[in-house]
């Protein structure tokens, strides 16, 4: 056990320190990433880039940094701007999981187009992968293109699309192979959202706003150089970066900082004139979920040490965001649950708390319990490929 | 960066769960328990092969001086396998106790026979963390009165170490005139707690008098983390039994694992323990080398895996049916382990009110 991340790493955390208080005025504020970059985003994460405070890795020659693979270096700019809260560049879909395709199953003529603009915010994407009748099952998806002169011609309709309404690109995925099984007839494809045929509903959610969209295809023309990695190839090319998402959401220190905010709540807020912190039954819950949270934050070290050492962390790795997500309800349904009444303000109301944030973020954490492999596929996951236990059967063809 | 146990400890661990596994099959540990004396010669004599006895105790003192994440891995394989020893109160808590508040004397007398496995030692703190029935253990005038309850290891031991109010700890042979002692047979037969009367006792003071608020303070850490980890070994093993279980298990001429319902019982077993083992490490690792954490990892560890290991010990049941339920399955044996681990020195409520006390959450 040794926790020190060494003198080099130790020096380049001060520097990025001393870079975050010099600069911090620059930047926009800390957010979702669900909005097109303005000219404020571009120009903060155009200095993060050229210092190696984001997209570290990716080749200068594609607008990146160009440093060395250090995972260290990543975690650190990670810890420091949560630390500081302060933005720490653009995270969207584009750059999670775009570019990390295209650097493993694009060629070079799309990496040069796509890589530079899309770290730079100058493209904003969408996903287009799941549909109507294809969720947990995504393989079954029946979005299909045919191919007439050197285009394919795609036809079907998309869901979950969040961000599509202002988009710029789309990757998608669509069926082009339809004789070959289902896993060998999807293909990964780049599409230009201002392509004719392309429509845009927003969908709106139990938390009212319309953070997703569906989004219909008609005979949308797309040149057949825009498939990523091969045709038949898109459901190999897609698992390289879904597994990258299913990684994402366990993370500890927006955790943490949940933990500090509902005790200022409890701290603040009061029952029966006594502050809620001294209810125990409050209290208990908020130490209670603190436990997890302190234990999710030294699994992520544990498992940063395996990535570290190159180890396969087995299903160490597989629990984190069944545990992480469920955690992250159980905190918001706290901070709620001690507000009682108050809790179930919305809308601006009078004496509503926090502008009914926790309201929303209790709704969309159940969103993210679902989203990204629901609960019960992750436990499907963890069962079949962490424990080895047997896939379920598949029902007999029924006649 | 590197956080996990070194190349060293998982050695120490290869070797103490291969000692462990092989000296303690289900009819040994069947048997151990229907002697109920939390004791056996055999596993205690092979624990002091290994220099576990003395895991703590430093080398100045003829021990190994290691740091408490190696004595957790020791404790770990014991919980795994439900082990008769007296290991959490005789090579935790002890040792803790002693070298944080001990008198050179003291440790120069008690710490050789520590390592040596020639003396066990009970530990007796449960008055000073949750009180239930009379008005715990006092000393005055230099004589030790009250009874303590729930006395660790107390079964087999020879010495008991008995927190006489917040400040004292008062080093009690158990032959000592004004010692009765009253085995408490608990649901878990594989350890023996006891409760020590002290009728006008005379003793060593660990420091001399008012000298031991720190070292309880230890002694309770310290075997806090144990037996945060002798609840993940028991547990974890709970889940593999539970997942072998059902992947041989056959019903509707299908292997039970293959079911949803069954298998997701198993991924959500694992899911809750698994962080919590990263949490326990941390908690070990924090009580050597980052003092200031080690008060509040403790006591969120010790709580986090309470909870896991209450809802592991009853699913990893179910997972088994009916013969999870029997005596020839024998899973009962890690069932009650794990229960009585819960609830000795601070059940997970009592803790998490410590926890936010160690914050300035609330006042004392």
């Amino acid at each position: 056990m040794d926790l020190n991340y060494g003198q080099e790493y130790e020096d380049f955390r001060r520097e990025l320190r001393e870079f975050i208080k010099k600069n911090a005025h620059l930047a926009p504020p800390p957010g979702m990433g669900i909005y097109h970059p303005g000219p404020k985003e571009q120009a903060w994460q155009k200095l993060l880039i050229d210092h190696g405070y984001t997209c570290r890795t990716i080749p200068k020659k594609y607008g990146g940094y160009g440093g060395e693979a250090d995972l260290l270096k990543t975690v650190i700019c990670q810890e420091e701007f949560a630390s500081a809260n302060v933005n720490a560049g653009l995270s969207n879909q584009g750059i999670g999981m775009l570019v990390p395709t295209l650097m493993e199953n694009g060629n070079e003529a799309q990496r040069e187009k796509y890589i530079r603009p899309t770290i730079h915010g100058e493209i904003y994407w969408c996903q287009g992968y799941s549909e109507p009748g294809a969720g947990s099952d995504l393989a079954s998806l029946r979005t299909h293109a045919r191919v007439e002169d050197e285009h394919f011609i795609i036809n079907g309709q998309k869901i979950w699309t969040s961000g599509a309404h202002f988009a710029d690109m789309c990757f998608i995925l669509v069926r082009t192979e339809p004789d070959k099984p289902k896993h060998e007839g999807i293909s990964y494809i780049i599409m230009d959202m201002k392509t004719p045929g392309i429509e845009v509903r927003p969908l709106v959610t139990m938390t009212g706003a319309a953070e997703f969209n569906e989004t219909f295809l008609t005979d949308v023309r797309v040149p057949v150089e825009n498939v990523v990695g091969g045709r038949g190839l898109g459901w190999k090319v897609a698992n390289t970066t879904l597994k990258h998402e299913r990684g994402m959401l366990g993370d500890p220190a927006q955790m943490m900082s949940r933990v500090e905010s509902i005790l200022k709540i409890m701290q603040s807020e009061t029952l029966d004139g006594k502050r809620l912190i001294e209810h125990p039954m409050y209290r208990d819950r908020l130490v209670a979920a603190q436990a997890k949270t302190e234990a999710l934050k030294f699994h992520s070290l544990r498992l940063l040490t395996s990535s570290l050492n190159d180890q396969d962390p087995g299903v160490s790795r597989l629990v984190v965001k069944y545990y992480g997500t469920l955690l992250a309800r159980e905190l918001s349904d706290i901070a709620l649950e001690a507000l009682g009444e108050l809790g179930t303000l919305y809308d601006g109301s009078p004496h509503i708390r926090s502008h009914g944030s926790w309201q929303w973020r209790n709704m969309f954490d159940l969103g993210l319990i679902i989203g990204g492999g629901t609960s019960q596929i992750q436990k499907n996951i963890i069962s079949e490929r962490g424990l080895g236990m047997p896939r379920e059967p598949k029902p007999a063809e029924s006649k | 960066m590197e956080f996990g146990l070194s190349q060293d400890q998982m050695l120490l661990q290869d070797s103490v769960r291969r000692f462990t596994e092989n000296k303690l099959p289900l009819d040994k540990v069947r048997e151990y328990a229907a002697a109920k004396t939390g004791f056996n010669e055999g596993v205690w004599k092979g624990l002091v092969e290994l220099a576990a006895t003395g895991v703590l105790v430093p080398e100045q003192y003829g021990g190994a001086g290691f740091k408490m994440l190696d004595a957790i891995i020791i404790q770990e394989a014991l919980g795994r396998t439900v082990a008769p020893a007296p290991f959490t109160a005789g090579a935790i808590m002890a040792p803790a106790a002693l070298l944080s508040g001990g008198t050179e004397a003291q440790k120069h007398e008690w710490l050789p026979q520590i390592a040596s496995g020639e003396t066990k030692f009970g530990v007796g703190v449960t008055e000073v963390i949750s009180l239930r029935e009379g008005k715990g253990v006092s000393l005055s005038n230099g004589k030790i009165n009250g009874n303590a309850m729930f006395v660790i290891d107390g079964g087999p031991a020879d010495i008991f170490l008995i927190a006489a109010g917040r400040d004292n700890m008062a080093i009690v042979p158990r032959n000592a005139p004004g010692v009765t002692v009253t085995p408490l047979t608990t649901i878990d037969k594989t350890r023996a707690i006891c409760e020590v009367g002290l009728d006008g006792v005379s003793a060593d003071l660990l420091g001399g008098t008012d000298k031991a608020g720190g070292a309880i303070k230890q002694a309770i850490m310290a075997g806090r983390i144990a037996l945060a980890a002798d609840t993940l070994g028991a547990a974890e093993v709970m889940i593999y039994k539970a997942v072998e279980y059902a992947k041989q298990r056959k019903q509707f001429e299908r292997v039970i694992g293959s079911f949803q319902a069954v298998k997701h019982m198993c991924a959500e077993m694992i899911a809750e323990l698994d962080p919590m083992r990263s949490l326990i490490w941390y908690a070990a690792h924090a009580f050597d080398e980052a003092p200031d954490e080690a008060m509040l990892n403790t006591l969120l560890a010790k709580s986090g895996i309470a909870e896991a290991g209450k809802f592991i010990a009853r699913t990893a049941t179910e997972v088994h049916g009916g013969m999870g339920f029997t005596d020839l399955m024998g899973l009962h044996y890690w069932y009650k382990r794990v229960t009585v681990n819960r609830t000795l020195l601070g059940a997970p409520e009592i803790l998490r009110n410590e926890a936010a006390i160690a914050q300035g959450w609330i006042a004392a």
